[in-house]
């Protein structure tokens, strides 16, 4: 299965996006990098390398963030991943609705390139 | 020029000129962002010392590499990867040396710039930290085409980025949480750039406290 981090500068965001998915699709690695390690609003470089490494598998991951500083850290905890992070793939969404879309997608056993169709349409323009 | 002791030493001074600034940061990001740029850089600047107190360092692209790391790791907002990316650059431009001289300095703000530019896909013009920055740049270059003594050069950039800070006051914000208000930005320095001019003051100052 694919595995899905959520990147939020806010952990109830996250945590929300994970209940709100989990009332369709249980079984789904689902890795939440909320908030920052001192329990403020931010981002985490190291969390957000743990929960990649949680979820990680050959399927591959789809990483989702919300904004700013959540984009940079999750593209510098690629560069410095041990895993190989060309599985690993963050993704330009509307962050609610395209999480929730891969979970359930995850949950059916698609693969990444079939779920990233499947959001193809959701895209913001966030990674300029 | 400079020897690891004394690099150690500007980031001390660094680390200390952030945390009594910690406010006045906050405060210039409370008025057009989340309010917590001193926050944030007071907790990585923290690190950084406990970096430099924990010491070993093999050479100075070594020494930038762990301060890097530190902020990177503890910082929390975008200037976390940004000034963490910085840091690296520099690292990557003194690798294995042990003493720095002035054209070091001013490769060190080209890269770091660079670097920047990079991890923000953003440029000059739009209200960010590189607004002090990139004219500091071209202020240490031009004095050292000039032929200035390095505590020209290193005065220079500290001249060019505080003058570039208070010149992000007109611009609006086209990147971070500033550009969420656009025009309603206008008139308000940008945080970012505050404590990039506060980072190139400290390092001219303690060479000049050293003389
Ligand atoms: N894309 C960018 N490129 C260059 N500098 C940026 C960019 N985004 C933000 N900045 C700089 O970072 C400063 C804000 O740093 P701060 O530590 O407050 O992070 P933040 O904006 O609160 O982070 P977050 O993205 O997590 O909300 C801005 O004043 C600006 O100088
Ligand atoms: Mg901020």
């Amino acid at each position: 299965m694919v595995g899905i981090v959520l990147i939020s500068h806010s952990k109830k965001i996250v945590e929300g996006i994970q209940e709100l998915a989990a009332q369709m699709s249980q079984d789904v690695p689902v890795a939440l990098a909320g908030g920052t390690d001192d329990g403020r609003l931010g981002t985490d470089i190291n969390k957000i390398t743990e929960a990649i490494r949680s979820v990680y598998s050959d399927d591959g991951v789809l990483v989702f963030f919300d904004m700013g500083s959540a984009y940079m850290n999750a593209q510098m905890a690629l560069d410095f991943l041990d895993e190989d992070s060309s599985k690993v793939e963050i993704i330009d969404s509307a962050f609610v609705e395209g999480a929730i879309t891969a979970i359930v997608d995850s949950g059916l056993n698609k693969s990444m390139d079939e779920i990233k169709a499947d959001i193809a349409s959701m895209k913001l323009g966030k990674m300029p | 020029m400079a020897e690891l002791n004394q690099i150690i030493g500007a980031l001390r001074l660094m680390a200390e000129t952030i945390e009594k600034n910690k406010e006045h940061l906050t405060e210039l990001d409370g008025a057009i962002g989340d309010g917590d740029h001193g926050i944030n850089m007071s907790r990585g600047f923290a690190f950084v010392k406990e970096t430099l107190d924990k010491g070993g360092f093999q050479n100075a692209g070594d020494l930038f590499k762990k301060c890097g790391m530190a902020l990177v790791a503890h910082v929390g907002g975008a200037s976390g990867p940004l000034y963490g990316t910085a840091f690296l650059r520099a690292a990557m431009v003194l690798k294995d040396r042990e003493d720095v001289h002035a054209a070091d300095y001013v490769q060190i703000l080209k890269d770091a710039a660079e670097g920047i530019k990079m991890r923000g896909k953003s440029d000059r013009g739009e209200k960010t930290m590189l607004d002090a920055l990139i004219p500091a740049y071209e202020a240490a270059a031009d004095a050292v085409q000039q032929g200035k003594s390095a505590q020209e050069i290193l005065n220079a950039a500290k001249v060019a980025a505080a003058e570039g800070a208070v010149g992000t006051e007109k611009l609006v914000a086209q990147k971070g949480r500033a550009s969420y208000l656009g025009e309603r930005s206008i008139g308000h320095q940008d945080p970012g750039a505050a404590s990039a001019a506060l980072v190139l003051a400290a390092v001219a100052d303690y060479f000049a406290a050293e003389k």
